[in-house]
């Protein structure tokens, strides 16, 4: 969620249950609008709270003009001193695949796992080796929010729009999903940059208007059903939770400019999610 | 202003128009500024400007003004035509003249201007045009070579009709006149305006009307960087021709759903107007069966959990309005369950003794249907021999009865505050067993089904009652010392075995300091019972039944004593509750550690995500707010079905054995012969016997 409009955010994405206490929501408020100068950074979003064992993460992410280039990832443990956090890659995602439970709150903190490596020497056979593989939490949590950011962070159709030039821009002439699109998944898109957008065939395609339907939409998602979409306050509020990742809140007024997405869990996947259903 | 000069260069140099001059004299009032000078000739201009308004330009400044004039006429008539049409009815009121008018009005005058003489005075084209203002359009009318031009320029604007009408008839002449004396540009130009009218073939639209539309629009919202956003606004243009007009009638539709919960909402605030009698009050204030919500949360907040204020005030207001249609002891807001379509809201209540409602045995029922089952089958045993089926179902473990163990509290939910409360019925033993072995979502509707494996017993409501029932066994805590055990001589022996059920609360309770809360887990204490995992809290053994029939069967695999199950008995400090894979089963946390003097004590559990407790030392509340499902670290696995149940016992009759293979098949034949070769040898030796 934007900081500019962190408070009105809070309240609408408080159906969920899990918000934050005063005291954070003052420190958030003075700290992210340093972190936006020091930065120069051109949007500044607050993406969400991690629970650890021992301490919780609260996660930012400063956004340059271009909406879809690569984000800055910013932590911190007490919402005044922000940290950046290196980029995540793929050999990270590997390494924390294998890494389940919960998050400890301590960035320093050593996973080990123990994997099984086949060696083979020359001329012998291949034989196979435990060896202790340490994943630190920071590597984790790099690639927790990566993955999260991949899957589940959406905005709704219209908000950003993509110039001839290339960069994706925020649409200042954004008015708000109508309420009869505003209970379609298809009004939804994904925030990152479109995968399954090629595979549409033609004739699908010839109905997308390319500045404004450039990313993949919801319908698609896989498993079908791990969003769940209701109408709050009467109608007045758009939530959409995310059922693979629990504790992901999008909200969105339709007829208004406001919307935004905020994560507050444990940073695990619900690998359950087809029992469930 | 240049009406006045404008008026005296005209008489000068166009001698044509004097059948407008004594009209547009009496409108010119007074000598104003000259006309600031146009930065170049017309035809230089840029492409077409904004266009403004009469009422909204009138603080524009003139130097702004000079560069649009002038412009390519192609685009100006409509606007300028709005604007002589105004101005002149103004111009008797009001001297000054805004610049902006002016210079739109110069444009439509300087096509005009050019056929009329070669005057390369910038202000007098432009005092010029500005008096010829009500000629420009007029002026247009024959000239421009398309009969579009008119019927376009009329639905533009109905303030152009009168325009038009006014100034049709002095025109004529001068009409003819510009005729006569029309250039290779301006032919061009109407061309070019030609060319806008069109209308498209798609749509209906034309580009003249849609860039003044556009147009307006900007000038009238004035956006920053508005070039940069230029397609945005052309698209929003286009759509405003689709949306529907205000209708009270249809706009309704839509927000219905809406006006319903809003209705429904404004009940629960007018209830308490119903009968404003002071006494009423008093004995509400009273016997106040209803906890304070609202400190409650404000105390959640200081933890970063809960919901909105104005939500929880909404549901504030639920729980009176149940605890005021119900005969309600004392009710809690238990928490806030997520489901797929709609939330629960659940208030856990204790109703008042005496008024329990009797619910239907259900139990009854199907003990009758299966005494029947067993007779038919007796029957067509008798007749077929049947092998006789050895299963016996497990006995149905009975539930426990109101106000003990599981169903110490009656819970009602509601989807959403405003709608009504529906009462969730008593939980079943076999209920819980089986919620402890699925895993699934709530949809929010209460008779959906459950469609699982192990099949549960019963739809959603029943599922989630056995899963607050759980969730209350687990989580519900409480600082150690608050509650305590009643005294009461004479019964501890019988209720050893079934350990202690009932606690009242502590009146010499002196409260914890919040920092010792924090730091140890043993100073809290379960208050809930626990629930065994036979499903009950209190153990309740099938085997006294079971030895009376069991007498004649035959050996059964179940042991004839099965052992008491037993759990951890009531008021013990949760630093005893089992970690998940080295992780203590809850969090402690202190609500702010920049004010420690009045932070709260937060404990968060992590066995099930989503549930809270809070304690300022004295107070203390439990809260969950979740999808209702408890944590785990390995993946969910359904339970295997179980073996297929032997129904025959194996013997030699029904054993299957291998058919013989080629080599045994030979040597048995080969056996076989041998035998009969054998014993045809001592026949024939015998018969030989015989013959001797």
């Amino acid at each position: 969620m934007d900081t500019e409009s962190l408070m009105l955010s809070l309240e609408l994405a408080a159906g969920s249950g899990q918000g934050l206490s005063p005291d954070r929501r003052a420190a958030l408020l003075t700290s992210l609008l340093l972190v936006k100068r020091d930065y120069r950074y051109n949007r500044v979003l607050f993406w969400g709270r991690i629970l650890g064992i021992v301490a919780d993460y609260y996660i930012a992410q400063g956004l340059a003009e271009d909406q879809l280039a690569p984000r800055k990832t910013l932590y911190s443990l007490n919402c005044m001193e922000w940290s950046l956090l290196p980029p995540a890659t793929e050999e990270m995602a590997a390494q924390v695949a294998t890494v389940k439970g919960r998050f400890m709150g301590d960035p320093s903190h050593e996973y080990e796992q123990t994997e099984f490596q086949k060696m083979s020497s020359e001329g012998e056979k291949p034989f196979e080796e435990d060896v202790v593989v340490q994943v630190k939490e920071e590597t984790r949590l790099v690639s927790v929010i990566d993955q999260i950011d991949k899957a589940v962070a959406i905005i709704p159709r219209g908000a950003f729009f993509k110039t001839p030039y290339g960069p994706v821009h925020v649409n200042r002439t954004f008015e708000g999903l109508p309420l009869s699109e505003a209970k379609k998944l298809s009004s939804y898109f994904h925030f990152r940059e479109p995968v399954s957008l090629k595979n549409k065939t033609l004739l699908e395609k010839a109905d997308l208007d390319p500045s404004l339907d450039f990313l993949d939409s919801l319908e698609y998602d896989i498993p079908k059903g791990s969003w769940s979409i209701q109408l709050e306050r009467g109608n007045s509020l758009v939530v959409l939770r995310s059922l693979l990742w629990p504790g992901l809140t999008f909200f969105h007024t339709p007829r208004t400019r406001n919307h935004g997405y905020i994560y507050v869990g444990t940073g695990e996947k619900n690998m359950d999610l087809p029992f469930m259903l | 202003m240049e009406d006045s000069t404008s008026l005296s260069q005209k008489k000068e140099n166009q001698p044509l128009r004097e059948a407008m001059l004594p009209r547009e004299e009496g409108t010119a009032a007074s000598p104003q500024d000259p006309r600031p000078q146009s930065s170049g000739p017309w035809e230089a201009e840029p492409a077409p400007d904004a266009r403004p308004r009469p009422r909204s330009s009138c603080a524009q400044s003139p130097g702004s003004r000079g560069p649009a004039a002038g412009q390519g006429a192609s685009s100006s008539p409509p606007p300028p035509l709005q604007l002589s049409s105004t101005l002149a009815r103004q111009n008797l009121g009001a001297p000054r003249q805004p610049d902006g008018a002016s210079s739109g009005v110069s444009d439509a005058g300087t096509a005009l201007s050019d056929p009329l003489g070669p005057s390369t005075d910038e202000r007098e084209w432009a005092h010029r045009s500005h008096s010829v203002e009500d000629t420009g359009p007029l002026a247009w009318q024959p000239n421009s070579s398309s009969k579009l031009c008119q019927p376009k320029e009329l639905p533009s604007g109905s303030v152009q009709k009168e325009g038009w009408s006014c100034h049709k008839d002095p025109g004529q002449p001068e009409s003819r006149a510009c005729e006569a004396s029309t250039s290779m540009l301006d032919i061009a130009v109407q061309n070019a305006k030609g060319y806008l009218f069109q209308a498209s073939s798609k749509t209906g639209l034309n580009l003249y009307d849609h860039l003044s539309n556009m147009l307006t629009k900007i000038l009238d919202e004035r956006p920053e960087n508005a070039v940069d956003i230029i397609e945005n606004i052309s698209q929003n243009v286009k759509m405003a021709h689709f949306s529907k007009k205000l209708d009270t009638f249809q706009n309704e539709n839509e927000m219905l759903p809406t006006y319903d919960i809003a209705e429904g909402q404004k009940a629960l605030f007018l209830q308490g107007h119903l009968e404003g009698v002071d006494q009423e009050l008093e004995d509400e204030i009273v016997e106040n069966s209803l906890p304070n919500i609202m400190e409650s949360a404000f105390y959640f907040e200081q933890a970063g959990v809960g919901l909105s204020t104005d939500e929880t005030y909404r549901i504030f207001l639920a729980l009176k309005q149940l605890t005021d249609t119900h005969p309600i002891q004392r009710c809690r807001f238990w928490g806030k369950i997520l489901g797929l379509e709609m939330n629960y809201i659940v208030a856990e209540v204790e109703i008042r003794e005496g008024e329990d409602e009797e619910e239907v045995e259900e139990e009854d029922v199907v003990e009758a249907e299966e005494r029947d089952n067993g007779q038919s089958d007796a029957d067509r045993e008798e007749e077929d021999e049947l092998p006789k089926s050895l299963y016996r179902p497990s006995q149905v473990i009975p539930k426990e009865e109101n106000r003990t163990g599981a169903n110490k509290y009656v819970y009602f939910v509601c989807n959403e505050p405003g709608r009504p409360w529906v009462k969730l019925p008593s939980v079943k033993p076999a209920q819980i067993v089986t919620a402890r072995k699925i895993k699934k979502f709530f949809t929010g509707q209460l008779d959906a089904p459950i469609i699982s494996y192990p099949p549960f017993p019963g739809n959603e409501s029943n599922y989630l009652r056995a899963q607050i029932a759980r969730i209350s066994a687990g989580t519900h805590v409480s600082p150690l010392g608050f509650y305590q055990f009643g005294e009461e001589e004479g019964e501890e022996e019988e209720e050893v075995e079934s350990g202690r059920s009932s606690f009242e609360e502590n009146p010499d309770f002196e409260g914890i300091q919040v920092l010792d809360l924090v730091e140890s887990l043993s100073n809290w204490v379960h208050h809930v019972q626990h629930i065994l995992p036979q499903g009950r809290c209190t153990w309740f053994n099938p085997t006294p039944k079971h030895e009376e029939e069991e007498e004649e069967d035959e050996e059964k695999e179940e042991p004839d004593y099965i052992e008491q199950e037993v759990g951890p008995p009531l008021l013990t400090p949760i630093s005893e509750d089992s970690e998940i894979q080295n992780i203590p089963a809850w969090t402690t946390r202190l609500s702010s550690s920049l004010i420690p003097q009045y932070a709260i004590a937060v404990l968060r559990s992590n066995l099930w995500p989503g549930a809270y407790a809070f304690s300022t030392g004295k107070k203390f509340e439990n809260f969950y707010i979740g999808w209702g499902c408890k944590y785990s670290v390995h993946n969910y696995s359904p339970p295997v079905p179980p073996p297929v149940y032997q129904e025959y016992s194996s013997g030699p009759e029904i054993t299957e054995m291998d058919d013989p293979s080629v080599e045994e098949e030979q040597a048995f034949r080969a056996a076989q012969e041998a035998t009969e070769l054998a014993a045809q040898d001592s026949e024939s030796e015998e018969d030989e016997d015989d013959d001797n």
